[in-house]
């Protein structure tokens, strides 16, 4: 290992001497409420084995019998990413022996995936990249190991108990084809995919807790050279930036393996976040041969086109889509476009708005939304469904700026206030004594008597020195405690100093 | 008057008309068991306050229902109070279920099989579990870890298999009826070589959940019994759909009774050639062709037929078969239940310590032909080819049955043979299903009924076949043939002493 971190030191991989190829393995575990091939619940952190029945336990036996509302989640997954539905799908077996595996093989799809064929489209800001996906399938998620003693590693420990409730939730994997050309691409094909399992409601998608859980094959070569690299898996990728930060550690690690000139192995790499290292778990050679063959307890699953249409007219608006309305529905540019698409919530919300909002308003509910709204609510750690500000609150908030009645500045603590207390604005500001003086005669009173008492200023100005009429607006507001509505104090400025001879 | 060799329907009949009790049918059978369990080593488990605590709550049902007998109620069922024996690899809650191996020697089901539910929802009386070869891989039931059956017939021969507890059971009147299991001839063969009555049904129609797997794809629940009424009502109450079986039939008959008419006059009977060839006895052949010319007599159309692939059922049979059951047996590894080497320090010591002491010889064959089979690189040419062959046998039964309502052959080449005499040989073990296996891997029924003695007094069966869910075929012409045959022996010298 620790000539692999010197080595590091003098690798020489640059964006432009090689080309790395990634592809991704993406495990989606399926928010339905019985598992696969069983009546049983799904539960996170319920007592270890209290979700099982002969069936996930795999007693001897006992069949599986498919879950029809984990197939239709699959359609949709499979029809989001445009893949190719296809008419006929087998289960397969995937024999291998585990203990947290009760069968010790996992029903799995082989040569007849559910849908194959299909693509994402990843924003990069500058560019987008369109990743292919080889295929979407469903299969089951096997049990937990606990080792027993303190470390926690297989290893050292006196014995391992298994707990059976995840043995058997439904399972969804999508392939990449080798298109991800960069760590920073691989992450936000992940962040894409995520959203979108969001958007189509199948997943709660937690990284944290293993319900959306990605490995990485990558390898690298020398730019322009023909062929490919030979590639390593890696595993244990459980963070956006994990992900990211496992892949540029192996795109260090096999470019110093070539200009050293040596081999990069073939080989099973685990990702450990402490070291922000890879280090093999186990090679090529050792690789189980899994004897696939169909599964002979299940009948293969038919989709005929009404079927998939059904799916499909059950599937909501996409965020590529959704960003598409945006920009030409709503006039909003790309950016906030794309940020408000990215969560389904976020984008609720701001349609919410938009249905109470004037047209011209939307890119101020935007702003909102995207500043003040987005820092508060990631402050607090929550997600805007559960904000106290009502969408009709926002747009009231964003009508009395609109209006004039309050000043951008006084706004903003009103929208904090609002944020925190649940208030309409209407309340906070009369409590408040914030309301913007937005009468001309009361605020001409004010301005005469500024332009009196600065005289040397308003000489300044006169001459020449524009920059000067900031003070006089400074000392009007000072004047008004800042209630003063600033663009109607400018405009009263620029006339009054224009008459005064 | 032995209540032990009556029929199931007459004992149905009169416990209808309260002559007798089913507390008087269960102590006969017991009665008859424990004499004869020493010399047949039928049962691996049978208890007898169980058996009786069964049988008087059935009697108690009976009497509550006495005068309001209405089938069509529901009320009252052809196995309300009849003693059923039930192969062990059948689940059976909170009875133990051995599959006939070490591995599970001590295993407790938590859950009844489905065709266990059926009976128990018509209160019948489960009167234990019954010896087989180990995870019904056999021929002969010498593959037992609870050590041999014997042949009613003959003691010092076998019974068949892998179904040899539940032939042997009904054949000597240790109880009227049995459920096997069939996945190349387990139930047809034991009959035929038992003189009993053995009915492997449609693939589908009966649940397969709560069935231990051997091969998943040729695996089927039948009963067997001494007439060919008798099966017909067992049939009818254990098949239909099952939503734990994905791959169950939806739609099939209910009531099997209907079709028990002599009638098969202009019945066009079909001989396959391959199953009358230089492989079988000279004496089956003979009583075979003896049942055909009864069959003609009888005014059915009867001609020789060639279904040439054949040739390779046994071929296809031990590639899908040992393939499915090296899948199907990873699950015994001593991690969750079954028997575990203790001593083992390693998981992956404790898996091959386990397995190895757990499993016999046979069931270790099987597994390591069918985990090579499926191996990357031989799939193709094994697993892959054997399918593609399996459709050839397949579509030589549907040309057939395009011609014939049904087909008649030998249910095994040879009569019971000597404890021993192949248990050095699995070639010529293998053998032993030749006239079976086609069946199996076509998905169809076939009943196995004795047609006569040999010349050493062992039972010889004839095997009907029909297609796929034309059970209605095979029970008349089995009810017609039993009742021309009229063969109406029993190995009653075993109670001789
Ligand atoms: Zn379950």
């Amino acid at each position: 290992m620790s000539s692999e971190k010197n080595n590091l030191k003098n690798s020489s991989y640059t964006d432009s001497s090689y080309e790395t190829i990634i592809g991704l393995e993406t495990h989606v575990e399926l928010a339905t409420n019985t598992k696969m091939f069983c009546g049983c619940a799904l539960s996170f952190g319920a007592e270890p084995n209290s979700k099982t029945c002969p069936v996930c336990l795999g007693m001897p036996g006992t069949l599986p019998v498919i879950n029809k509302r984990a197939v239709e989640f699959a359609v949709k997954i499979a029809i989001a990413l445009h893949c190719k539905i296809n008419s006929y799908s087998i289960f397969h077996r995937k024999n291998y022996f585990y203990p947290d595996m009760p069968k010790n093989y996992q029903i799995s799809q082989y040569d007849y995936p559910l849908g194959s064929s299909g693509y994402l489209d990843v924003n990069m800001g500058d560019y987008t990249r369109r990743i292919g996906i080889t295929r979407v399938h469903m299969e089951e998620d096997t049990g937990k190991l606990i080792h027993t003693g303190s470390s926690g590693r297989i290893s050292e420990s006196d014995s391992s108990i298994v707990d059976f409730n995840r043995a058997g939730t439904p399972l969804i994997e999508i392939v990449t084809e080798p298109d991800i050309k960069s760590p920073a691409e691989a992450k936000e094909y992940l962040v894409a995919l995520r959203t979108l399992l969001l958007y189509l409601d199948v997943s709660d998608c937690s990284m944290e807790q293993g319900s959306l859980r990605c490995d990485a094959n990558i390898s690298i070569k020398k730019a322009g050279s023909q062929g490919m690299g030979v590639k390593t898996e890696i595993k244990n990728l459980n963070s956006f930036r994990f992900l990211q930060r496992g892949l540029e550690y192996e795109e260090q690690r096999q470019a110093a393996l070539i200009e050293n000139g040596e081999k990069v192995m073939q080989q099973t790499r685990h990702y450990d976040h402490i070291t922000d290292s890879t280090k093999a778990l186990r090679s090529k050679e050792e690789a189980h041969d899994y004897r696939y063959f169909p599964d002979p307890d299940l009948v293969p699953v038919f989709m005929d086109d009404d079927m998939v249409e059904g799916i499909k007219s059950s599937i909501p608006e996409l965020p590529s889509a959704k960003i598409e309305r945006y920009k030409s529905g709503f006039g909003l540019p790309e950016a906030d476009s794309r940020f408000l698409a990215s969560d389904k919530n976020t984008a609720a919300y701001f349609e919410s708005c938009a249905a109470l909002c004037k047209k011209d308003r939307l890119k101020s509910v935007s702003n909102w939304i995207i500043g003040d709204f987005t820092a508060l609510l990631n402050k607090a750690s929550i997600s805007i469904s559960s904000a106290k500000i009502k969408p009709s609150g926002l747009c009231s908030l964003i009508d009395m700026i609109e209006s004039g009645k309050i000043s951008i500045r006084s706004a903003k603590s009103v929208f904090e206030e609002m944020f925190n207390s649940g208030k309409e604005p209407q309340e906070i500001v009369k409590g408040k004594d914030m309301e913007q003086i937005s009468d001309g005669s009361v605020l001409e009173k004010i301005i005469d008597d500024v332009i009196n008492k600065n005289p040397s200023v308003v000489e300044q100005y006169k001459s020449g020195k524009e920059k000067a009429i900031g003070f006089l607006i400074g000392q009007v507001m000072a004047a008004t405690k800042g209630k003063a509505n600033p663009a109607l104090v400018n405009e009263i400025l620029i006339k009054r100093l224009k008459l005064n001879p | 008057m032995r209540l032990n060799f009556l029929p199931a329907y007459e004992l149905k009949n009169m416990l209808q008309k309260r002559e007798i009790s089913s507390e008087d049918i269960a102590s006969q059978c017991l009665k008859a068991t424990e004499r004869l369990q020493g010399k047949l080593n039928a049962y691996i488990y049978f208890d007898k306050e169980h058996m009786l605590s069964q049988a008087r709550a059935a009697d108690a049902y009976l009497k509550e229902i006495c005068g309001s007998f209405n089938k069509k109620d529901g009320k009252y069922f052809d196995f309300t109070g009849i003693p059923v024996a039930v192969k062990d690899n059948i689940c059976t809650k909170d009875i133990k279920t051995t599959c006939a191996s070490k591995i599970l020697s001590d295993y407790v089901p938590v859950y009844d099989a489905t065709v266990i539910q059926r009976l128990k929802s018509q209160k019948y009386v489960l009167s234990g579990k019954l010896n087989m070869d180990e995870f019904a891989m056999g021929s002969s039931n010498e593959n037992s870890a609870f050590g041999p059956v014997k042949n009613p017939w003959d003691t010092e021969r076998v019974p068949g298999g892998s179904s040899g507890g539940p032939a042997a059971a009904v054949a000597a009147g240790l109880v009227p009826c049995s459920l096997g299991s069939d996945t190349g001839g387990s139930i047809r063969q034991p009959a035929s070589l038992c003189g009993v009555v053995g009915l492997k049904p449609t693939y589908g129609l009966v649940s397969r959940y709560g069935l231990v797997a051997f091969a998943s794809s040729l695996d089927q629940i039948g009963p067997i019994t001494r007439n060919v009424t008798d099966s017909a009502n067992l049939l009818s109450a254990i098949c239909g759909w099952d939503e734990y079986d994905s791959t169950s039939i939806n739609g099939g008959l209910h009531d099997y009774c209907q079709f028990l008419y002599d009638n098969i006059k202009g019945l066009k009977i079909g001989v396959p050639q391959e199953l009358m060839s230089g492989g079988v006895d000279a004496a089956i052949k003979e009583s075979v062709n003896g049942v055909l010319k009864l069959a003609e007599s009888m005014g059915a159309v009867v001609e020789m037929t060639s279904l040439p692939s054949f040739e390779y059922a046994l071929s296809v049979y031990y590639i899908i078969a040992p393939s499915e059951a090296s899948s199907n047996l990873s699950r015994f590894d001593g991690v969750r239940y079954g028997y575990r080497n203790r001593d083992a320090t390693s998981l992956r010591s404790m898996y091959r310590s386990t397995r190895a002491e757990g499993f016999g010889p046979e069931v270790k064959r099987r597994i390591m032909i069918g985990t090579y089979c499926l191996s990357s690189g031989y799939y193709d040419a094994y697993y892959e080819k054997a399918q593609r062959v399996r459709t050839l046998i397949i579509n030589d039964f549907k040309k057939a049955f395009g011609k014939y309502d049904v087909l008649i052959s030998p249910s095994s080449p040879t009569t019971a043979f000597k404890i021993g005499e192949k248990s050095d040989d699995p070639l010529s073990m293998y053998m032993s299903d030749i006239c079976t296996i086609p069946v199996n891997l076509a998905g169809l029924p076939a009943i196995s009924i004795p047609s006569g003695l040999s010349e050493n007094n062992l039972p010889i069966g004839v095997q009907i076949i029909a297609d796929t869910l034309r059970e209605d075929l095979i029970f008349k012409t089995a009810y017609s043939l039993e009742k021309a045959i009229n063969f109406n022996k029993l190995p009653v010298h075993l109670y001789e002493q």
